[in-house]
């Protein structure tokens, strides 16, 4: 599904991003990206979603091979998608709906389809009875449950999250974290970047910890380690 | 299209002021070019009086004149010949110069020599036209002398010169500070909706998805804006007319013109969409 192979990136301002990071998430797997700030997490999300070129190595994403990727295929990557971030990015001026059919709607999904796949989704993420309310009027938690259902509704099978939590309460990223979860449960690749350790301890998931760059601890590959002879 | 009235109904006070800094661009460059109408209109208008003026031989048979006016006018400089005999320059000059009207009531003989007036087409009316004209009346037997007005036909020449540069310059100085204004102001509107682009960038838009109603944004802006001017142009001008003696004598933009003015607004508000979200969109 997504396979880094000797990555490195280094900016045009010189600042190293990654250096000879390779891993493979298959399909289904929930994986955490942690680490300090600057430690290349974002580097690696940026690549994933093809805001950014790996200056080396191979990165392949739903079968797209991002070192080639022309301008054009940039919006076909991203269908394939589901982005989520820390500060939502919602569109203020548009009701909860509105924002969730918007990502239909660029796609060009037929427009009788739209309504119904909002609802789906909205009852998916529990916000079923907010589907008429501006952004605004929602907490830190909802809003985010409105972005996550905006990166599903078009059924990506990768979904990628940059620190979802982080501008909420605890409660609240329990929520999120559990909904992320039932994704997960449902088959799609789920890559969560965070420095909540709290959260990511005891969960069982794989997690990837990078540092300066570079990969420092992958429990995947543990596991794989152990599970040998 | 709804994408684009959406930002209108979001962003009223952005979408006038750009309306307006595009309306209010193209009536300077409406205005300079009213300004220029006006004086082209009054040059053309002294223009009118560029004519060669032949003095006939006295004693000359009016049938040599009449064969030879129908030379001249063949021409190709030439609209017009009059033949004008030395009695009808007198009783125009009894008519005309008041001042002289007592000297000339106690003549025994007519001082004034008969003339033909030759009247040049509206192309031909300048100081080379004149005097190439001038040279082959010269030729005639039977004419005495030649007058053109030389002198303020060659100022008529140079001051109809300097305008078209001084016009050219000024317009081309306005068109550049109205198609920067207008720029500036699309450009504010297309940060003031990055984000927005972002957001649809991330959920897989196309860049002809963004950039469509960006474009129908600016091309609806542009033919708003091109109709204000056209309206501030003809409400200074009715203005104008009504506090001035000059009033009769001014003249207004032909359909023509008012349809280039709103033309030319929607593609400045065009091609400002264009650049400026095409600018944007490979930065994002």
């Amino acid at each position: 599904m997504i396979r880094f192979s000797h990555v490195s990136k280094t900016y045009p301002n010189g600042v190293l991003g990654l250096r000879d990071v390779s891993f493979h998430i298959p399909k289904g797997q929930f994986v955490f990206l942690t680490g300090h700030s600057g430690a290349g997490k974002s580097s690696i999300l940026s690549l994933i979603i093809g805001e950014q070129k790996p200056t080396s190595g191979d990165v392949r994403v739903s079968g797209f091979p991002l070192g080639k990727l022309t301008p054009k295929q940039v919006p076909k990557l991203r269908r394939k998608l589901g982005i989520v971030f820390q500060d939502f990015r919602l569109l203020e001026y548009r009701t909860v709906e509105e924002n969730i059919g918007f990502a239909l709607e660029v796609t060009g999904a037929r427009r009788e389809s739209i309504p119904s796949r909002v609802i789906r989704v909205l009852t998916q993420v529990g916000l079923a009875s907010k589907a008429r309310v501006y952004p605004k009027e929602l907490s830190g938690g909802e809003q985010q449950r409105v972005a996550i259902a905006r990166a599903l509704v078009n059924d990506p099978p990768v979904l990628i999250a940059d620190e979802p939590t982080g501008n909420l309460d605890e409660r609240a990223t329990r929520g999120i974290f559990q909904l992320l979860q039932q994704i997960n449960g449902g088959g799609t690749v789920v890559v969560m970047a965070t420095h909540n350790l709290a959260l990511v301890r005891d969960t069982g998931y794989r997690v990837i910890e990078l540092k300066g760059g570079s990969i420092v601890y992958d429990s995947g590959l543990e596991a794989a380690a152990g599970a040998k002879p | 299209m709804s994408e684009a009235l959406r930002t209108f109904r979001r962003t009223p006070l952005l979408s006038v002021l750009s309306i307006a800094s595009i309306g209010f661009s193209l009536f300077t460059i409406g205005l300079f070019g009213l300004v220029a109408l006006n004086f082209r209109e009054t040059l053309s208008g002294i223009a009118e009086r560029v004519e060669v003026v032949a003095f006939v031989l006295r004693g000359t048979p009016t049938e040599a004149v009449t064969a030879a006016s129908q030379d001249i006018q063949a021409f190709p400089e030439v609209l017009e010949v009059r033949y004008v005999s030395a009695e009808e320059a007198l009783s125009r000059a009894r008519a005309e110069l008041v001042e002289f009207q007592e000297a000339y009531r106690d003549l025994e003989s007519n001082p004034l020599p008969a003339s033909i007036e030759i009247r040049l087409k509206p192309e031909f009316r300048d100081g080379a036209s004149a005097q190439r004209v001038a040279e082959r009346v010269r030729v005639f037997s039977f004419v005495d002398d030649v007058r053109y007005g030389r002198d303020w036909v060659e100022r008529l020449d140079r001051l109809r010169d300097m305008a078209g540069v001084i016009g050219l310059v000024i317009g081309l100085a306005f068109a550049v500070v109205a198609i920067v204004i207008i720029g500036v102001t699309i450009r504010i509107t297309v940060l003031q909706r990055a984000g927005e682009i972002s957001i649809m960038r991330l959920v897989g838009a196309t860049n002809e998805y963004i950039r469509g109603p960006f474009l129908i944004e600016g091309v609806v802006k542009g033919i708003l804006g091109g109709l204000l001017a056209v309206l501030m142009c003809w409400a200074t001008f009715v203005l104008f007319r009504k506090s001035t003696d000059l009033g009769a004598s001014l003249v207004f933009f032909e359909p023509l013109h008012l349809a280039l003015i709103v033309v030319f607004g929607t593609a400045i508000g065009l091609m400002g969409s264009l650049l400026s979200v095409g600018r944007h969109l490979r930065h994002v």
